[in-house]
Protein backbone atom coordinates (compact mmCIF):
# COMPACT_ATOMS: atom_id res chain seq x y z
CA UNK A 1 0.00 0.00 0.00
CA UNK A 2 1.39 3.54 -1.37
CA UNK A 3 2.02 5.84 1.98
CA UNK A 4 1.63 9.68 2.78
CA UNK A 5 5.22 10.06 4.33
CA UNK A 6 6.64 13.92 5.60
CA UNK A 7 10.34 13.26 5.02
CA UNK A 8 13.39 14.99 4.93
CA UNK A 9 15.76 15.12 2.41
CA UNK A 10 18.80 13.28 3.47
CA UNK A 11 21.59 14.48 0.31
CA UNK A 12 20.44 15.99 -2.98
CA UNK A 13 23.46 15.96 -5.15
CA UNK A 14 24.21 17.29 -8.62
CA UNK A 15 24.78 14.66 -11.18
CA UNK A 16 25.61 16.17 -14.84
CA UNK A 17 22.32 17.83 -16.15
CA UNK A 18 20.83 16.40 -12.76
CA UNK A 19 19.82 16.00 -9.24
CA UNK A 20 19.93 12.77 -7.49
CA UNK A 21 18.11 13.38 -4.40
CA UNK A 22 17.73 11.11 -1.52
CA UNK A 23 14.46 11.39 1.37
CA UNK A 24 13.73 9.64 4.29
CA UNK A 25 10.78 7.17 3.27
CA UNK A 26 9.52 5.11 6.05
CA UNK A 27 8.36 1.91 5.01
CA UNK A 28 8.47 2.59 1.05
CA UNK A 29 11.26 0.55 0.50
CA UNK A 30 9.69 -2.41 2.21
CA UNK A 31 6.89 -2.29 -0.63
CA UNK A 32 9.10 -1.21 -3.64
CA UNK A 33 9.27 -3.18 -6.72
CA UNK A 34 11.27 -1.57 -9.68
CA UNK A 35 9.13 0.39 -12.32
CA UNK A 36 7.41 2.34 -8.96
CA UNK A 37 7.35 6.14 -8.91
CA UNK A 38 6.93 8.55 -6.04
CA UNK A 39 4.88 11.57 -6.09
CA UNK A 40 6.68 14.73 -4.36
CA UNK A 41 4.98 17.97 -3.23
CA UNK A 42 5.95 21.36 -4.04
CA UNK A 43 6.30 23.70 -0.64
CA UNK A 44 4.86 23.05 2.40
CA UNK A 45 0.59 23.29 2.66
CA UNK A 46 0.70 26.96 1.70
CA UNK A 47 2.55 26.65 -1.46
CA UNK A 48 1.08 28.38 -4.48
CA UNK A 49 2.22 24.85 -6.37
CA UNK A 50 -0.57 22.17 -5.63
CA UNK A 51 0.02 19.57 -8.08
CA UNK A 52 3.02 16.86 -7.11
CA UNK A 53 5.58 15.97 -9.55
CA UNK A 54 6.03 12.12 -10.52
CA UNK A 55 9.92 10.39 -9.83
CA UNK A 56 10.74 7.24 -10.77
CA UNK A 57 12.01 5.17 -7.50
CA UNK A 58 16.14 5.15 -8.52
CA UNK A 59 17.04 3.36 -5.49
CA UNK A 60 16.27 2.20 -2.01
CA UNK A 61 17.52 1.15 0.68
CA UNK A 62 15.44 -0.16 3.75
CA UNK A 63 18.47 -0.30 6.09
CA UNK A 64 20.23 3.19 6.19
CA UNK A 65 20.86 5.18 9.29
CA UNK A 66 17.91 7.31 8.26
CA UNK A 67 15.80 4.39 8.08
CA UNK A 68 13.91 3.43 4.96
CA UNK A 69 15.72 6.10 2.09
CA UNK A 70 14.66 6.67 -1.73
CA UNK A 71 16.33 7.80 -4.45
CA UNK A 72 15.22 9.55 -7.22
CA UNK A 73 16.78 11.72 -10.11
CA UNK A 74 15.57 15.28 -10.66
CA UNK A 75 15.79 17.22 -14.14
CA UNK A 76 15.45 20.93 -13.37
CA UNK A 77 12.95 22.17 -16.07
CA UNK A 78 10.09 23.78 -14.24
CA UNK A 79 9.29 25.66 -11.27
CA UNK A 80 8.30 22.16 -9.56
CA UNK A 81 11.90 21.02 -10.74
CA UNK A 82 13.64 23.67 -9.71
CA UNK A 83 12.13 23.99 -6.46
CA UNK A 84 12.93 19.90 -5.18
CA UNK A 85 16.47 20.60 -7.08
CA UNK A 86 17.33 23.08 -5.22
CA UNK A 87 16.38 21.46 -1.52
CA UNK A 88 19.60 21.13 1.04
CA UNK A 89 20.16 18.25 3.19
CA UNK A 90 17.52 18.34 6.18
CA UNK A 91 14.86 20.19 4.65
CA UNK A 92 11.47 18.64 4.78
CA UNK A 93 9.80 16.75 1.74
CA UNK A 94 6.42 15.37 1.82
CA UNK A 95 6.26 11.70 -0.45
CA UNK A 96 3.46 9.74 -1.30
CA UNK A 97 4.32 6.26 -2.46
CA UNK A 98 5.55 3.81 -3.87
CA UNK A 99 3.15 4.34 -6.61
CA UNK A 100 2.15 2.70 -10.41
CA UNK A 101 2.57 -0.76 -11.49
CA UNK A 102 6.10 -2.31 -11.26
CA UNK A 103 7.68 -3.72 -14.75
CA UNK A 104 6.90 -7.34 -15.46
CA UNK A 105 9.45 -9.89 -15.00
CA UNK A 106 10.01 -12.51 -17.64
CA UNK A 107 9.89 -16.15 -15.93
CA UNK A 108 12.29 -17.58 -17.44
CA UNK A 109 15.81 -16.57 -17.17
CA UNK A 110 15.94 -14.80 -20.70
CA UNK A 111 18.45 -12.33 -21.69
CA UNK A 112 17.31 -8.52 -21.71
CA UNK A 113 17.96 -5.14 -22.95
CA UNK A 114 17.42 -2.13 -20.89
CA UNK A 115 16.93 1.13 -23.15
CA UNK A 116 17.10 4.37 -20.63
CA UNK A 117 16.77 8.03 -22.80
CA UNK A 118 18.32 10.65 -19.92
CA UNK A 119 17.51 10.81 -16.59
CA UNK A 120 14.72 7.66 -17.81
CA UNK A 121 17.19 5.72 -17.21
CA UNK A 122 16.61 6.29 -13.81
CA UNK A 123 14.26 3.08 -12.93
CA UNK A 124 16.04 0.48 -14.94
CA UNK A 125 18.81 -0.30 -12.11
CA UNK A 126 16.80 -1.52 -9.89
CA UNK A 127 15.08 -3.53 -12.53
CA UNK A 128 18.44 -4.86 -13.48
CA UNK A 129 19.31 -6.02 -10.13
CA UNK A 130 15.88 -7.82 -9.96
CA UNK A 131 16.67 -9.19 -13.43
CA UNK A 132 20.14 -10.34 -12.89
CA UNK A 133 18.62 -11.76 -9.50
CA UNK A 134 16.81 -14.55 -11.98
CA UNK A 135 19.27 -15.18 -13.68
CA UNK A 136 18.67 -12.80 -17.08
CA UNK A 137 21.81 -11.83 -19.22
CA UNK A 138 21.27 -7.48 -18.79
CA UNK A 139 22.86 -5.74 -21.29
CA UNK A 140 22.22 -2.11 -21.20
CA UNK A 141 21.70 1.24 -23.87
CA UNK A 142 22.23 4.68 -22.59
CA UNK A 143 21.11 7.42 -24.86
CA UNK A 144 20.97 11.58 -24.42
CA UNK A 145 21.10 14.67 -26.41
CA UNK A 146 24.58 15.17 -25.00
CA UNK A 147 26.89 13.88 -22.62
CA UNK A 148 25.79 15.84 -19.72
CA UNK A 149 22.47 14.38 -20.08
CA UNK A 150 23.70 10.89 -19.90
CA UNK A 151 22.77 9.22 -16.61
CA UNK A 152 23.98 6.04 -14.96
CA UNK A 153 26.82 5.26 -16.86
CA UNK A 154 29.12 4.21 -14.68
CA UNK A 155 26.62 1.48 -12.82
CA UNK A 156 24.94 0.28 -16.07
CA UNK A 157 28.70 -0.93 -17.07
CA UNK A 158 28.64 -2.57 -13.90
CA UNK A 159 25.56 -4.44 -13.90
CA UNK A 160 25.22 -5.16 -17.18
CA UNK A 161 26.70 -7.71 -19.62
CA UNK A 162 27.44 -4.85 -22.24
CA UNK A 163 27.00 -1.23 -22.35
CA UNK A 164 26.15 0.73 -25.28
CA UNK A 165 25.89 5.08 -25.31
CA UNK A 166 24.49 7.20 -28.06
CA UNK A 167 24.02 10.95 -28.15
CA UNK A 168 22.43 13.15 -30.58
CA UNK A 169 25.60 15.16 -30.85
CA UNK A 170 28.65 12.61 -30.71
CA UNK A 171 29.88 14.06 -27.48
CA UNK A 172 29.76 10.47 -25.58
CA UNK A 173 29.43 7.05 -27.38
CA UNK A 174 28.45 7.05 -30.69
CA UNK A 175 26.19 9.89 -32.40
CA UNK A 176 22.68 8.87 -32.70
CA UNK A 177 20.14 7.16 -31.44
CA UNK A 178 19.59 4.22 -29.11
CA UNK A 179 17.65 2.68 -31.87
CA UNK A 180 20.51 3.15 -34.10
CA UNK A 181 22.52 0.44 -31.89
CA UNK A 182 19.38 -1.44 -30.32
CA UNK A 183 18.70 -3.96 -33.14
CA UNK A 184 22.81 -5.03 -32.91
CA UNK A 185 22.45 -5.53 -29.24
CA UNK A 186 19.11 -7.61 -29.83
CA UNK A 187 20.54 -9.51 -32.10
CA UNK A 188 24.02 -10.64 -30.66
CA UNK A 189 22.71 -10.86 -26.72
CA UNK A 190 19.89 -13.02 -28.11
CA UNK A 191 17.74 -10.77 -26.03
CA UNK A 192 13.79 -11.92 -25.19
CA UNK A 193 12.38 -8.78 -24.00
CA UNK A 194 13.32 -4.94 -24.04
CA UNK A 195 12.62 -2.65 -20.82
CA UNK A 196 12.62 1.11 -21.56
CA UNK A 197 12.05 4.11 -20.02
CA UNK A 198 12.35 8.14 -21.73
CA UNK A 199 10.59 10.46 -24.02
CA UNK A 200 7.82 9.22 -25.73
CA UNK A 201 8.91 9.52 -29.50
CA UNK A 202 12.17 6.95 -28.07
CA UNK A 203 9.56 4.59 -26.72
CA UNK A 204 7.58 4.39 -30.00
CA UNK A 205 11.00 3.93 -31.53
CA UNK A 206 12.17 1.08 -29.21
CA UNK A 207 9.00 -0.67 -29.82
CA UNK A 208 8.93 -0.88 -33.17
CA UNK A 209 12.45 -2.15 -32.73
CA UNK A 210 11.28 -4.80 -30.71
CA UNK A 211 7.89 -5.72 -32.65
CA UNK A 212 10.36 -5.59 -35.86
CA UNK A 213 12.55 -8.39 -33.42
CA UNK A 214 9.19 -10.33 -32.77
CA UNK A 215 10.57 -9.76 -29.07
CA UNK A 216 8.09 -8.38 -25.74
CA UNK A 217 8.69 -4.37 -24.92
CA UNK A 218 7.70 -3.09 -22.06
CA UNK A 219 7.93 0.58 -21.53
CA UNK A 220 7.52 3.61 -19.58
CA UNK A 221 5.43 6.43 -20.03
CA UNK A 222 5.87 9.70 -18.67
CA UNK A 223 2.73 11.55 -18.86
CA UNK A 224 1.72 14.63 -17.06
CA UNK A 225 0.25 13.94 -13.62
CA UNK A 226 -2.31 15.80 -11.73
CA UNK A 227 -2.37 13.00 -8.99
CA UNK A 228 -0.03 10.28 -9.56
CA UNK A 229 -2.82 8.36 -7.54
CA UNK A 230 -5.53 7.54 -10.17
CA UNK A 231 -8.35 9.61 -9.20
CA UNK A 232 -8.21 12.56 -11.49
CA UNK A 233 -8.24 11.35 -14.97
CA UNK A 234 -5.54 13.38 -16.45
CA UNK A 235 -2.97 10.99 -17.15
CA UNK A 236 -4.43 8.81 -19.86
CA UNK A 237 -3.03 7.40 -23.17
CA UNK A 238 -4.46 4.98 -25.80
CA UNK A 239 -3.65 1.24 -25.20
CA UNK A 240 -5.25 -1.88 -26.58
CA UNK A 241 -6.63 -4.09 -23.66
CA UNK A 242 -6.21 -7.85 -24.15
CA UNK A 243 -9.96 -7.56 -25.68
CA UNK A 244 -8.45 -6.12 -28.43
CA UNK A 245 -10.67 -2.79 -27.38
CA UNK A 246 -8.42 0.86 -27.42
CA UNK A 247 -9.03 2.13 -24.21
CA UNK A 248 -7.63 5.52 -22.41
CA UNK A 249 -5.92 4.50 -19.57
CA UNK A 250 -4.06 5.81 -16.55
CA UNK A 251 -0.77 5.85 -16.97
CA UNK A 252 -0.54 6.04 -12.88
CA UNK A 253 -2.13 2.84 -11.99
CA UNK A 254 -2.49 0.92 -15.11
CA UNK A 255 1.32 1.81 -15.97
CA UNK A 256 3.84 3.39 -16.03
CA UNK A 257 4.82 0.65 -17.95
CA UNK A 258 2.96 -1.12 -20.24
CA UNK A 259 3.69 -3.78 -23.09
CA UNK A 260 5.06 -1.51 -26.69
CA UNK A 261 2.99 -3.20 -28.56
CA UNK A 262 0.15 -2.12 -27.11
CA UNK A 263 0.35 1.27 -26.77
CA UNK A 264 -1.15 3.62 -29.90
CA UNK A 265 2.04 5.54 -30.15
CA UNK A 266 1.42 7.10 -32.93
CA UNK A 267 -2.28 8.88 -31.62
CA UNK A 268 -1.06 9.42 -27.97
CA UNK A 269 -2.14 12.81 -27.62
CA UNK A 270 -5.32 11.86 -29.25
CA UNK A 271 -8.99 9.83 -28.72
CA UNK A 272 -8.42 7.36 -31.68
CA UNK A 273 -12.15 7.05 -33.06
CA UNK A 274 -12.16 3.34 -32.09
CA UNK A 275 -11.44 4.09 -28.62
CA UNK A 276 -14.48 2.75 -25.96
CA UNK A 277 -16.29 5.41 -25.35
CA UNK A 278 -15.02 7.93 -27.89
CA UNK A 279 -17.04 11.12 -28.94
CA UNK A 280 -19.49 10.86 -31.77
CA UNK A 281 -20.22 13.81 -33.93
CA UNK A 282 -20.69 16.70 -31.73
CA UNK A 283 -21.21 14.72 -28.49
CA UNK A 284 -18.00 16.19 -26.53
CA UNK B 1 -2.34 2.17 8.63
CA UNK B 2 -6.02 3.75 6.78
CA UNK B 3 -6.38 7.62 8.02
CA UNK B 4 -9.55 7.66 10.61
CA UNK B 5 -10.87 10.71 11.70
CA UNK B 6 -9.46 11.57 15.74
CA UNK B 7 -11.81 10.95 18.21
CA UNK B 8 -13.24 14.57 19.58
CA UNK B 9 -16.02 15.84 21.69
CA UNK B 10 -17.50 18.20 18.98
CA UNK B 11 -20.41 16.57 17.40
CA UNK B 12 -19.52 16.89 13.37
CA UNK B 13 -22.78 15.09 12.13
CA UNK B 14 -24.67 17.08 9.92
CA UNK B 15 -28.28 16.05 8.47
CA UNK B 16 -28.48 16.96 5.37
CA UNK B 17 -31.63 16.88 3.28
CA UNK B 18 -33.01 14.01 5.14
CA UNK B 19 -29.51 12.32 5.35
CA UNK B 20 -27.77 11.72 8.19
CA UNK B 21 -23.92 11.68 8.13
CA UNK B 22 -21.26 11.20 10.76
CA UNK B 23 -19.01 14.07 9.04
CA UNK B 24 -19.65 16.96 7.23
CA UNK B 25 -16.47 16.47 4.62
CA UNK B 26 -16.97 15.01 1.26
CA UNK B 27 -15.38 14.31 -1.86
CA UNK B 28 -15.88 16.43 -4.51
CA UNK B 29 -16.98 14.98 -7.94
CA UNK B 30 -14.60 13.81 -10.25
CA UNK B 31 -11.40 14.43 -7.81
CA UNK B 32 -11.66 11.20 -6.01
CA UNK B 33 -12.85 9.15 -8.63
CA UNK B 34 -15.23 6.24 -7.26
CA UNK B 35 -13.30 5.98 -3.93
CA UNK B 36 -11.49 3.20 -4.00
CA UNK B 37 -7.93 4.39 -4.97
CA UNK B 38 -8.67 6.61 -1.86
CA UNK B 39 -9.33 3.74 0.73
CA UNK B 40 -5.70 2.99 0.36
CA UNK B 41 -5.13 6.23 2.34
CA UNK B 42 -7.88 6.75 4.59
CA UNK B 43 -11.08 4.52 5.34
CA UNK B 44 -13.31 5.74 2.89
CA UNK B 45 -16.34 4.59 5.06
CA UNK B 46 -14.96 7.33 7.70
CA UNK B 47 -15.77 10.47 5.67
CA UNK B 48 -19.51 12.17 5.15
CA UNK B 49 -19.92 10.79 1.98
CA UNK B 50 -18.02 9.64 -1.27
CA UNK B 51 -19.32 11.67 -4.28
CA UNK B 52 -18.28 9.87 -7.53
CA UNK B 53 -17.18 11.02 -10.59
CA UNK B 54 -19.84 12.34 -13.01
CA UNK B 55 -21.77 9.45 -14.58
CA UNK B 56 -22.75 9.35 -18.13
CA UNK B 57 -25.53 7.09 -19.49
CA UNK B 58 -22.66 5.59 -22.01
CA UNK B 59 -18.80 5.01 -21.99
CA UNK B 60 -16.99 7.93 -22.40
CA UNK B 61 -13.42 8.12 -23.35
CA UNK B 62 -13.15 11.65 -22.22
CA UNK B 63 -10.92 14.49 -24.17
CA UNK B 64 -7.83 13.87 -25.78
CA UNK B 65 -4.06 14.93 -23.36
CA UNK B 66 -3.19 17.46 -22.30
CA UNK B 67 -6.12 17.39 -19.94
CA UNK B 68 -4.67 19.54 -17.50
CA UNK B 69 -2.24 22.76 -16.56
CA UNK B 70 -1.08 24.16 -13.50
CA UNK B 71 -2.05 27.75 -12.39
CA UNK B 72 -1.82 29.82 -9.67
CA UNK B 73 -2.86 28.21 -6.36
CA UNK B 74 -5.05 26.21 -8.61
CA UNK B 75 -5.10 24.06 -12.26
CA UNK B 76 -7.02 23.84 -14.82
CA UNK B 77 -8.84 20.66 -16.19
CA UNK B 78 -10.73 19.15 -18.95
CA UNK B 79 -11.25 15.67 -18.45
CA UNK B 80 -14.43 15.54 -21.15
CA UNK B 81 -16.16 13.13 -18.32
CA UNK B 82 -14.16 10.07 -19.20
CA UNK B 83 -16.07 7.16 -17.54
CA UNK B 84 -17.80 3.85 -17.96
CA UNK B 85 -21.19 4.57 -18.52
CA UNK B 86 -23.84 3.92 -15.73
CA UNK B 87 -23.90 0.20 -15.98
CA UNK B 88 -20.24 -0.74 -15.66
CA UNK B 89 -20.08 2.20 -12.88
CA UNK B 90 -23.37 0.12 -11.09
CA UNK B 91 -21.61 -2.90 -11.56
CA UNK B 92 -18.36 -2.20 -10.45
CA UNK B 93 -17.64 1.19 -8.69
CA UNK B 94 -21.19 1.38 -7.01
CA UNK B 95 -21.04 -2.53 -5.94
CA UNK B 96 -17.19 -1.78 -4.53
CA UNK B 97 -18.50 1.31 -2.54
CA UNK B 98 -22.01 -0.54 -0.92
CA UNK B 99 -20.23 -3.74 0.01
CA UNK B 100 -17.74 -1.32 1.93
CA UNK B 101 -20.55 0.08 3.36
CA UNK B 102 -19.46 3.84 2.52
CA UNK B 103 -21.97 6.35 2.31
CA UNK B 104 -22.30 7.38 -1.88
CA UNK B 105 -23.51 10.57 -3.69
CA UNK B 106 -23.68 9.67 -6.73
CA UNK B 107 -22.67 12.37 -9.44
CA UNK B 108 -24.70 12.10 -12.60
CA UNK B 109 -24.49 14.26 -16.23
CA UNK B 110 -25.69 14.27 -19.52
CA UNK B 111 -25.38 15.49 -22.90
CA UNK B 112 -29.56 16.15 -22.71
CA UNK B 113 -32.17 16.59 -21.11
CA UNK B 114 -33.84 13.15 -21.19
CA UNK B 115 -30.20 11.27 -20.49
CA UNK B 116 -30.13 12.64 -17.45
CA UNK B 117 -33.68 10.80 -16.61
CA UNK B 118 -32.22 7.35 -17.79
CA UNK B 119 -29.01 7.58 -15.36
CA UNK B 120 -31.13 8.60 -12.79
CA UNK B 121 -33.46 6.02 -13.57
CA UNK B 122 -31.24 3.30 -13.30
CA UNK B 123 -29.97 4.28 -9.68
CA UNK B 124 -33.56 3.26 -7.81
CA UNK B 125 -33.19 0.71 -5.27
CA UNK B 126 -29.14 0.95 -5.56
CA UNK B 127 -27.73 -0.16 -1.96
CA UNK B 128 -25.45 2.94 -0.37
CA UNK B 129 -26.60 5.50 -2.94
CA UNK B 130 -27.39 8.35 -0.12
CA UNK B 131 -28.08 10.72 -2.83
CA UNK B 132 -27.81 12.10 -6.13
CA UNK B 133 -25.83 15.29 -7.22
CA UNK B 134 -27.03 16.51 -10.50
CA UNK B 135 -24.13 18.24 -12.60
CA UNK B 136 -25.90 20.82 -14.77
CA UNK B 137 -22.52 22.30 -15.77
CA UNK B 138 -22.20 20.48 -18.94
CA UNK B 139 -23.45 21.70 -22.68
CA UNK B 140 -26.41 20.57 -23.72
CA UNK B 141 -25.96 19.14 -27.09
CA UNK B 142 -29.61 19.95 -28.22
CA UNK B 143 -29.31 23.42 -27.50
CA UNK B 144 -25.69 24.48 -29.19
CA UNK B 145 -23.55 23.18 -26.20
CA UNK B 146 -25.20 25.76 -23.79
CA UNK B 147 -24.23 25.07 -20.53
CA UNK B 148 -27.87 23.89 -18.74
CA UNK B 149 -26.78 25.73 -15.67
CA UNK B 150 -26.09 28.58 -16.93
CA UNK B 151 -30.00 29.25 -17.97
CA UNK B 152 -32.81 29.03 -15.66
CA UNK B 153 -35.33 27.14 -17.44
CA UNK B 154 -33.29 24.30 -18.85
CA UNK B 155 -31.42 24.12 -15.27
CA UNK B 156 -34.83 23.71 -13.61
CA UNK B 157 -35.64 21.14 -16.76
CA UNK B 158 -33.08 19.02 -15.85
CA UNK B 159 -33.99 19.06 -12.16
CA UNK B 160 -37.61 17.98 -12.88
CA UNK B 161 -36.82 15.37 -15.27
CA UNK B 162 -34.06 13.68 -12.57
CA UNK B 163 -36.87 14.20 -10.31
CA UNK B 164 -39.85 12.15 -12.10
CA UNK B 165 -37.64 9.59 -12.53
CA UNK B 166 -36.02 8.66 -8.87
CA UNK B 167 -38.17 7.44 -5.57
CA UNK B 168 -39.58 10.87 -3.89
CA UNK B 169 -37.32 10.24 -1.00
CA UNK B 170 -34.05 10.03 -2.73
CA UNK B 171 -32.34 13.40 -1.68
CA UNK B 172 -30.97 15.20 -5.33
CA UNK B 173 -28.35 18.32 -5.13
CA UNK B 174 -27.82 20.49 -8.39
CA UNK B 175 -24.83 21.50 -8.39
CA UNK B 176 -23.73 25.46 -9.69
CA UNK B 177 -22.24 27.05 -12.25
CA UNK B 178 -20.27 30.15 -11.14
CA UNK B 179 -20.24 31.05 -14.65
CA UNK B 180 -23.18 33.25 -14.46
CA UNK B 181 -24.53 36.74 -13.95
CA UNK B 182 -26.80 35.93 -10.65
CA UNK B 183 -26.43 32.49 -9.35
CA UNK B 184 -29.47 33.04 -6.97
CA UNK B 185 -31.80 33.15 -10.01
CA UNK B 186 -30.93 29.34 -10.94
CA UNK B 187 -30.49 27.94 -6.91
CA UNK B 188 -34.01 29.34 -6.71
CA UNK B 189 -34.97 27.55 -10.53
CA UNK B 190 -33.40 24.20 -9.27
CA UNK B 191 -35.27 24.58 -6.37
CA UNK B 192 -38.81 25.27 -7.32
CA UNK B 193 -38.46 22.01 -9.93
CA UNK B 194 -37.46 19.34 -7.04
CA UNK B 195 -33.67 19.93 -5.88
CA UNK B 196 -33.58 19.32 -2.34
CA UNK B 197 -29.60 20.83 -1.59
CA UNK B 198 -27.13 22.61 -3.56
CA UNK B 199 -23.95 21.69 -4.29
CA UNK B 200 -21.79 25.18 -5.07
CA UNK B 201 -19.27 25.35 -7.54
CA UNK B 202 -18.18 23.79 -10.19
CA UNK B 203 -14.99 25.39 -11.63
CA UNK B 204 -14.81 28.22 -13.41
CA UNK B 205 -14.11 28.30 -17.21
CA UNK B 206 -10.63 29.42 -17.70
CA UNK B 207 -7.49 28.97 -20.29
CA UNK B 208 -3.88 28.72 -20.17
CA UNK B 209 -1.97 29.71 -23.00
CA UNK B 210 1.23 27.82 -23.86
CA UNK B 211 3.73 30.02 -24.60
CA UNK B 212 5.92 28.06 -26.22
CA UNK B 213 3.31 26.54 -28.89
CA UNK B 214 1.84 29.90 -28.19
CA UNK B 215 -1.71 27.96 -28.42
CA UNK B 216 -4.13 26.90 -25.69
CA UNK B 217 -2.13 24.07 -23.55
CA UNK B 218 -5.33 22.42 -23.52
CA UNK B 219 -6.74 20.36 -26.15
CA UNK B 220 -10.05 21.29 -25.22
CA UNK B 221 -8.28 24.63 -25.63
CA UNK B 222 -10.57 25.96 -22.26
CA UNK B 223 -10.78 24.11 -19.03
CA UNK B 224 -12.14 24.13 -15.45
CA UNK B 225 -10.45 26.41 -13.24
CA UNK B 226 -10.44 25.06 -9.77
CA UNK B 227 -8.33 24.88 -6.31
CA UNK B 228 -7.44 27.70 -3.88
CA UNK B 229 -7.15 30.68 -6.69
CA UNK B 230 -11.35 30.17 -7.02
CA UNK B 231 -12.21 29.85 -2.87
CA UNK B 232 -13.35 33.69 -2.43
CA UNK B 233 -15.88 33.18 -5.21
CA UNK B 234 -16.94 30.10 -4.21
CA UNK B 235 -17.40 31.69 -0.36
CA UNK B 236 -19.45 34.72 -2.19
CA UNK B 237 -21.75 32.07 -4.16
CA UNK B 238 -22.81 30.27 -0.92
CA UNK B 239 -22.98 33.60 1.05
CA UNK B 240 -25.71 34.59 -1.56
CA UNK B 241 -27.58 31.20 -2.28
CA UNK B 242 -28.23 31.35 1.70
CA UNK B 243 -29.38 35.04 2.12
CA UNK B 244 -31.77 33.66 -0.95
CA UNK B 245 -32.76 30.48 0.36
CA UNK B 246 -32.73 30.67 4.07
CA UNK B 247 -33.49 26.82 4.73
CA UNK B 248 -31.68 25.16 1.69
CA UNK B 249 -29.26 22.33 2.42
CA UNK B 250 -25.68 23.48 1.05
CA UNK B 251 -22.30 21.52 0.00
CA UNK B 252 -19.99 24.10 -0.71
CA UNK B 253 -16.82 23.81 -2.24
CA UNK B 254 -14.17 25.56 -4.13
CA UNK B 255 -10.26 25.26 -2.97
CA UNK B 256 -10.47 24.10 0.21
CA UNK B 257 -7.47 23.13 1.59
CA UNK B 258 -7.78 23.10 4.95
CA UNK B 259 -10.06 23.18 8.28
CA UNK B 260 -9.90 27.29 8.12
CA UNK B 261 -11.21 27.24 4.56
CA UNK B 262 -13.72 24.44 5.39
CA UNK B 263 -14.80 27.12 8.46
CA UNK B 264 -15.14 30.13 6.10
CA UNK B 265 -17.75 28.07 4.03
CA UNK B 266 -19.62 26.88 6.84
CA UNK B 267 -19.80 30.19 8.26
CA UNK B 268 -21.38 31.25 4.78
CA UNK B 269 -23.96 28.69 4.65
CA UNK B 270 -22.98 25.75 3.85
CA UNK B 271 -23.91 22.48 5.64
CA UNK B 272 -21.36 20.46 4.44
CA UNK B 273 -18.03 20.79 2.12
CA UNK B 274 -16.50 18.86 -0.87
CA UNK B 275 -12.80 18.67 -1.09
CA UNK B 276 -11.41 18.36 -4.75
CA UNK B 277 -8.20 19.52 -6.21
CA UNK B 278 -6.66 19.97 -2.55
CA UNK B 279 -6.96 15.60 -2.45
CA UNK B 280 -4.50 15.67 -5.30
CA UNK B 281 -1.87 17.18 -3.38
CA UNK B 282 -2.94 14.95 -0.18
CA UNK B 283 -4.60 12.08 -0.46
CA UNK B 284 -5.56 12.21 3.56
CA UNK B 285 -7.25 15.30 3.14
CA UNK B 286 -10.85 14.65 3.61
CA UNK B 287 -9.59 13.19 7.28
CA UNK B 288 -7.32 15.73 7.77
CA UNK B 289 -9.53 18.56 7.56
CA UNK B 290 -12.33 16.96 9.13
CA UNK B 291 -9.95 16.79 11.93
CA UNK B 292 -9.11 19.87 11.78
CA UNK B 293 -12.51 21.54 11.44
CA UNK B 294 -13.19 19.96 15.01
CA UNK B 295 -10.02 21.31 16.21
CA UNK B 296 -11.30 25.17 15.28
CA UNK B 297 -14.60 24.65 16.53
CA UNK B 298 -12.97 23.44 20.28
CA UNK B 299 -10.91 26.48 20.12
CA UNK B 300 -13.98 28.41 19.72
CA UNK B 301 -15.69 26.44 22.27
CA UNK B 302 -18.64 25.13 20.21
CA UNK B 303 -19.93 21.86 20.55
CA UNK B 304 -21.33 21.00 16.98
CA UNK B 305 -20.49 21.98 13.89
CA UNK B 306 -24.09 23.14 12.88
CA UNK B 307 -23.29 26.21 16.16
CA UNK B 308 -20.69 27.88 13.31
CA UNK B 309 -23.30 27.51 10.00
CA UNK B 310 -24.30 30.83 8.69
CA UNK B 311 -22.60 32.68 11.43
CA UNK B 312 -21.52 34.89 8.90
CA UNK B 313 -25.05 36.51 8.59
CA UNK B 314 -25.97 37.37 11.72
C1 LIG C 1 -9.84 17.03 -12.44
C2 LIG C 1 -11.21 17.49 -12.04
C3 LIG C 1 -12.33 16.79 -12.48
C4 LIG C 1 -13.62 17.18 -12.12
N1 LIG C 1 -14.69 16.46 -12.55
C5 LIG C 1 -15.95 16.82 -12.16
C6 LIG C 1 -17.08 16.04 -12.52
O1 LIG C 1 -16.97 15.00 -13.18
N2 LIG C 1 -18.30 16.46 -12.12
C7 LIG C 1 -18.47 17.58 -11.36
O2 LIG C 1 -19.62 17.90 -11.01
N3 LIG C 1 -17.42 18.33 -10.98
C8 LIG C 1 -16.16 17.98 -11.35
N4 LIG C 1 -15.09 18.73 -10.94
C9 LIG C 1 -15.32 19.93 -10.11
C10 LIG C 1 -15.14 19.63 -8.62
O3 LIG C 1 -16.06 18.67 -8.17
C11 LIG C 1 -15.30 20.91 -7.79
O4 LIG C 1 -16.60 21.41 -7.95
C12 LIG C 1 -14.31 22.00 -8.18
O5 LIG C 1 -13.08 21.46 -8.55
C13 LIG C 1 -14.07 23.01 -7.06
O6 LIG C 1 -13.55 22.39 -5.91
P1 LIG C 1 -11.95 22.30 -5.59
O7 LIG C 1 -11.40 23.67 -5.77
O8 LIG C 1 -11.88 21.79 -4.19
O9 LIG C 1 -11.38 21.35 -6.58
C14 LIG C 1 -13.79 18.33 -11.30
C15 LIG C 1 -12.67 19.03 -10.86
C16 LIG C 1 -11.38 18.63 -11.20
C17 LIG C 1 -10.21 19.40 -10.69
S1 LIG D 1 -2.39 11.31 -12.49
FE1 LIG D 1 -4.41 11.43 -11.72
S2 LIG D 1 -5.31 9.66 -12.59
FE2 LIG D 1 -3.24 9.49 -13.17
Amino acid sequence: MPIVHKGTVVDNKKVGSYFVLTATAADMPKEFKPGNFVAVAIGDERSSLILRRAFSIYQVNDRGVYGGTVDIVVSPHGPGTDYIASLKRNDPINLVGPLGKPFSLPKDPVPCVLVGGGYGAAPLFTLAEALTARGCRVDFILGASTQEKLFGMLEARRISTTLSVTTDDGTSGQMGRVTDVLPDVITKSNAAVVYACGPMQMLKAVSEVALLHGIVSQTSVEESMACGIGVCMTCVLPVIGDDGITRMLRSCVDGPAFRGDKVRWDQVGQIPADTWGAPSEGTH
Amino acid sequence: MKRVPKRTSVDMSVDLARINLESPVFTASGCAAAGKELDQFIDITSIGAVVTKSVMLNPRSGRATPRMAETPSGMLNGIGLQGPGIDEFIANDLSWLSQKGAKTIVSIAGNNVEEFGKVADKLRDIPGVVGIEVNISCPNVENRGQVFACNPNAAADVINTVRRNVSASMPLFAKLSPDVTDITEIARAVVKAGADGLSVINTLLGMVIDIDTLKPKLSGKTGGLSGPAIRPVAIRCVYQIRKALPEIPIIGMGGIRNGRDAVEFFAAGANAVSVGTTVFNDPEACVRIHDEIAEILQEKGLRSIRDIVNVAHN
